[in-house]
């Protein structure tokens, strides 16, 4: 088995950047932790780093050397939020996902999934590019044993050791404050001139043992893979909820895209990793003093694809009217059915940009309502308004036959046919029935043609000629 | 000018006419009536193309023209996809007419986003045939219509009030429906002059 460890460096900060947009980044821009008579700056993003900044700071100090210096307070939750996503998105690559018991990092078995992604190399090229999509700045390292690999990814940005000797190789070169010791214990150690890790595996275990105590045996250990390594499996949940605080009051719906664009993409990422598709979500909008706006979105088919989603809810969004500035947008995905990918001809003759139907029918619906893409269904029954009915989705069609004349367009309602000297073509037909459903129907129907030339479907009371009711059309 | 330049250069150059091109119309749909299918250029309904139908009343027969040609799309798989229809279709009689109800869809968009409906059904490319009864139509959302038909391959009919028949439009074929005789007059066909004859439109039911 090989290890990955995809460990996030400054996941704090990553947590709460990727949700803005690009100026934001772009800004010097803190976390900040502490009482608030003594704020301290915890997290920084490249652009405070540059200036100077440092975590541990106050926060005064850092205002005085960057005035502009943008803090908000840190939320433990969102950098666990986000973690939890990357485990998601983790299972995509691997069955075996842990992200216990390590605070910053995600570790899979990748190993086993050499054959369906490619060789290592390839493999790591595309795991970096998701996570520079996503938002994450990121470590990447692969191990034999799950805990090396964590201890190494600290040093280590982007490293493969394959073998046991390999990695007993980069972990003796690891220098001793990164290797995950007892903090105490790591700086007694360098002050007893012991610089990497190598030089600890030297020493005889039974000293280490009465100078340490069993911990940093233990400790070691498990890096060297001696120990069995029992990683609790992560297990992806059912149900997908998201948000994201906006940090101000946005007022045009088209400053929301951008987070929602994020929140999709978390979903879309989520849906694959669980191979399922999302047929209903919602959209809630958080305001200061009112109630939340709920947009609700359904889709007849399940869907996971981040564009098609994405276009949905912009349509939505673009005829929604929020009563006040929202302040956070969360997103809930409670349904989440089996998807069945849409499967596409090996020569389809259709364009890159051009619709499938079901794609097509959704966008109608997102924008028209949910009703407004109708079928017809034929019923056996005599009476005209009830020979057929209206339906949603598609189903098989059966074949009714009739040697009657039929018009083609029927009115909703029959209406007084108004026209001075009908010609009667054809007709009386009889249609008398109903009697059984409080839809008695008793009726003598003549196809008639009118002075304009139009040829109508009429009918009058049984046993009369006239005055006649409008209810169709020989189109 | 200094170089020597390649015939077919020139040619390509938008500037420049060649008279032949343009006769070269594609094969079109049959309509499903001998005499209009003679008359036409392409032999049937333009593909890829509006067509404009203006009727002088309702129930005039729009359909009777229709169905051949709708029925034979959606017998081939095509969806057929009615855009505020202003009645009801009655499915008994569509279906006795060749249609193949599975494949008919309509949209009822209020009368409000027809257009735009139609637009979107034109240009997906997942639809065989889309009619539309717009309330109100300029010319310059008929041009956008006819090139949405363009690029989504799709067959596009529009029917209009026959009074709309003096304004220019610039869909592919216009065709005016008279009663008494029942004839369809051809405003307009692209790729040929439109017969001068109005053509008789049989009425072969009852």
């Amino acid at each position: 088995m090989l290890w990955a460890c995809l460990r996030l460096p400054s996941l704090a900060i990553d947590a709460v950047l990727r949700q803005r947009d690009e100026s934001t980044k772009q800004q010097p821009f803190a976390l900040i932790d502490g009482p608030p008579q003594r704020r301290v700056l915890a997290a920084l993003n490249d652009a405070a780093l540059a200036l100077g900044l440092m975590p541990g700071q106050s926060l005064a100090a850092a205002q005085a050397i960057c005035p502009s210096l943008h803090a908000e307070p840190i939320d433990p939750r969102h950098a666990e939020r986000s973690r939890r996503l990357l485990a998601a998105w983790a299972y995509r690559f691997s069955p075996l996902v842990a992200i216990e018991p390590f605070d910053d990092a995600v570790l899979f078995e990748a190993e086993g999934s050499f054959n369906l992604f490619g060789p290592w190399l390839r493999f790591a090229g595309r795991l970096h590019a998701e996570l520079d999509a996503l938002g994450f700045q990121h470590h990447l390292v692969l191990a034999p044993n799950p805990h090396a690999a964590h201890a190494l990814a600290a040093a280590h940005a982007d490293l493969a050791v394959t073998t046991p000797d390999a990695q007993q190789r980069a972990l003796s070169a690891l220098p001793m404050q990164s290797a995950g010791l007892d903090p105490r214990a790591a700086t007694r150690l360098q002050r007893m001139g012991l610089r990497s890790l190598g030089r600890l595996f030297e020493l005889p275990r039974d000293a280490l043992a009465k100078r340490f105590g069993p911990a940093l045996l233990d400790r070691l250990d498990e890096l060297r893979g001696t120990a069995p390594a029992l990683l609790p499996m992560y297990r992806p949940p059912d149900r997908f909820e998201a948000q994201i605080e906006l940090g101000f009051e946005v007022v045009r719906t088209e400053a929301l895209l951008f987070p929602i664009r994020r929140l999709v993409g978390d979903l879309a990422a989520f849906l694959s990793a669980r191979d399922g598709g999302v047929q209903r979500f919602e959209l809630r909008f958080r305001h200061e003093d009112h109630a939340p706006t709920i947009l609700q979105l359904g889709l007849l088919a399940p869907e996971r694809d981040p564009q098609r989603l994405f276009d949905l809810v912009r349509q939505r969004l673009e005829r929604l009217r929020l009563a006040a500035p929202t302040l956070e947008i969360e997103l809930h995905a409670r349904e989440l059915p089996a998807f069945v990918p849409e499967a596409g001809g090996l020569f389809d003759p259709r364009q890159a940009q051009q619709l499938s139907w079901p794609q097509l029918r959704e966008r109608l619906r997102a924008r028209l309502g949910g009703d407004a893409v109708r079928q017809l269904q034929p019923l056996s029954d005599h009476r005209p308004e009830r020979a057929f009915q209206q339906r949603r989705e598609e189903r098989r069609q059966p074949v009714i036959q009739t040697t009657s004349p039929r018009p083609t367009w029927l009115l909703p309602r029959p209406i007084l046919l108004r026209d001075p000297s009908p010609r009667i073509l054809a007709g009386p037909e009889r249609i008398e029935s109903g009697w059984w459903d409080n839809g008695d129907t008793r009726r003598d129907y003549y196809v008639v043609e009118t002075s304009r030339g139009q040829r109508a479907w009429v009918f009058c009371a049984v046993g009369e000629t006239g005055p006649f009711q409008l209810h169709g059309w020989f189109a | 000018m200094g170089r020597a330049l390649r015939l077919d250069e020139v040619l390509s150059d938008p500037r420049i006419w060649r008279g032949k091109a343009a006769n070269q119309t594609p094969d079109g749909l049959s309509t499903g009536h001998a005499a209009l299918d003679a008359a036409l250029p392409g032999n049937g309904w333009p593909r890829s193309a509006l067509s404009e139908i203006l009727l002088p009343a309702d129930g005039i027969g729009e359909l009777r023209l229709l169905l051949p040609a709708l029925g034979e799309l959606s017998r081939q798989g095509g969806n057929v996809v009615l855009i505020d229809p202003p009645y009801t279709p009655f499915p008994l009689a569509w279906q006795a007419q060749g249609l193949e109800l599975a494949k008919l869809q309509i949209v009822d968009s209020s009368g409000r986003d027809s257009l735009w409906s139609a637009e979107q059904c034109l240009r997906a490319g997942a639809c065989a045939a889309v009619l539309l009864w717009p309330r109100q139509v300029d010319d310059r959302a008929l041009r956008r219509l006819q090139v949405a038909a363009e690029s989504g391959q799709s067959i596009g009919f529009v029917c209009r009030d026959a009074r709309h028949a003096e304004q220019s439009s610039p869909v592919a074929l216009r065709l005016r429906l008279h009663v008494r005789p029942s004839e369809i007059e051809v405003l307009k066909c692209r790729g040929a002059a439109p017969p001068t004859q109005r053509i008789p439109f049989a009425d072969g039911r009852h």
